[in-house]
């Protein structure tokens, strides 16, 4: 066929006048479903190199935009997912390399990129594309996955630490460990961390941490210096080595601002190797602090667990009182009739009435006039006293 | 020196944490919260010495050529 699909056609390549029989026409889902699959096998995912136009980043995160080059243009969809990762929007001329799957947009029949990567040419380099290839295969291999990422032990004794043995990382890596926590044992396996030889003595390195014994962390990491510099740290086989650490690691690579592959790839980012012991270690002084409050309220626990036990046992006391009490209710009360009964019987309550009781001189009772011939000294008892008197 | 693990510190302070709960807690007989506070007062103890002032120690570890590692004080 000569010349290009939407060039108007010649004569000789019409379709047939008369449409065909019914069986033999497609409805047109099928024709565009059957167009997207053949224009999503025809590249697969695919770099692309064009400049921005049309720009529109939507509310819900997702954005739309044409690449285009001076002969052709492409309309772009990148999802909310991808855009996250792009950070700032894009403004139209800017020019882009883009890593996208050309499809079909079935509701309208619009062929579409679906973007998934945007790197914008200017400032990067070779070197940025590819650790952006180096990224996505990390990625597709799910070594970026966040449910991969172990926890840092709380009290590490021994750390593996891979930088260089005469770098600014390792002196202030060691200057924080001596401030934070003092018992700790820092394994320094020394490796170059830049220059052309650097990620595989990085890997090498690695390789050694995982054969010591009775490591808790690795800390790799370098202190700041260019982004060449910091190049070995974006190396694939250095993030897949870091990944196939035994132990929790903690990257530090550079400055605040610099993020390597590594530090995507590792159990945790630290911005500098300063910061990363600051995430390694506790500090001795708060833990001290919290032992202390542990110690205090151990103290309070059992002080307040036995004046419980007091007080109950004072309880326990009252109860045994009132026991006690209800055993001794009925005696008492005998007593108390007794008492009574003792008293009512008693020859002086008689007396208190204005009687008195005669008795002999050897302390019989004179009950009848014949106990008292005249003559016959007696004694008289009143209720106050006795008085000697005579029968006459 | 003993060479302390970090799984001694971690494992006594998330045990003292457990005594102190449980001697908070009213539920414990006055036995019970007796050999706690004892058992709390050794972790306690344990505790401080491996927090006791010491010197960070730095080593280096090489591999020869024949793949044996050393390990030898940093001479920083």
């Amino acid at each position: 066929m000569t010349g290009s699909l939407f060039d108007p056609p010649s004569e000789g390549q019409l379709p047939p006048a008369h449409p065909p029989s019914r069986p033999t026409a497609l409805s047109i889902t099928e024709l565009v479903s059957t167009l997207r699959k053949s224009v999503e096998a025809a590249t697969g995912p695919v770099w692309v190199k064009g400049e921005v136009t049309s720009f529109k980043a939507y509310g819900s995160g997702h954005w739309y935009f044409s690449l285009c080059d001076p002969q052709s243009a492409v309309r772009c969809v990148m999802w909310k997912t991808y855009t996250m990762k792009v950070g700032a929007v894009v403004a139209d001329g800017t020019e882009v390399y883009a890593l996208g799957t050309p499809t079909v947009w079935e509701e309208r029949g619009e062929l579409r990129m679906s973007v998934q990567v945007l790197l914008p040419t200017s400032g990067i380099g070779l070197a940025q594309l590819a650790r952006e290839r180096v990224r996505s295969a990390l990625e597709k291999d799910g070594l970026l996955d966040p449910f991969r990422k172990r926890s840092l032990p709380a009290f590490p004794v021994r750390i593996a630490v891979v930088t260089s043995a005469d770098g600014a990382a390792l002196r202030d890596i060691m200057i924080v460990s001596r401030r934070r926590w003092p018992s700790v044992r820092l394994l320094v396996v020394p490796a170059k961390v830049q220059g052309a030889e650097a990620a595989a003595a990085l890997v090498r390195a690695l390789a050694v941490v995982n054969r010591l014994e009775r490591v808790d962390l690795c800390i790799i990491g370098r202190g700041g210096g260019s982004k060449e510099d910091l190049s070995a740290f974006d190396d694939e086989q250095v993030c897949r080595a870091v990944a196939g650490l035994r132990v929790p690691s903690i990257s530090a690579v550079g400055h605040e601002a610099d993020i390597s592959l590594t530090d995507l790839v590792a159990d945790a980012r630290a911005a500098t190797p300063s910061a990363a012991v600051e995430r390694a270690l506790p500090d001795r002084a708060d833990t001290l602090r919290h032992v202390q409050s542990l110690a205090s309220r151990l103290a309070h626990g059992l002080r307040r667990r036995t004046a419980l036990v007091g007080a109950r046992l004072a309880r326990s006391g009252d109860r045994i009182q009132v026991a006690m009490g209800r055993r001794l209710d009925g005696p008492r009360a005998q007593l108390d009739r007794y008492s009574g009964q003792l008293e009512a019987l008693s020859p002086l309550r008689v007396l208190g009435r204005g009687y008195s009781v005669a008795r002999l001189a050897d302390g019989r009772v004179a009950r009848r006039r014949t106990d008292l011939p005249p003559g016959t000294a007696f004694n008289l008892s009143m209720t106050d006293g006795d008085i000697a008197a005579h029968a006459d | 020196m003993t060479n302390p693990t970090q799984d001694s510190l971690t494992t006594d302070l998330r045990r003292l944490e457990e005594i102190v709960r449980s001697l908070e807690a009213e539920d414990t007989d006055l036995d019970r919260a007796l050999q706690l506070f004892e058992e709390g007062v050794s972790r306690l103890r344990a505790a401080r010495d491996r927090l006791a002032d010491a010197e960070v120690r730095v080593q280096k570890v090489l591999e020869d050529a024949a793949g044996q590692l050393h390990v030898t004080d940093f001479e920083g």
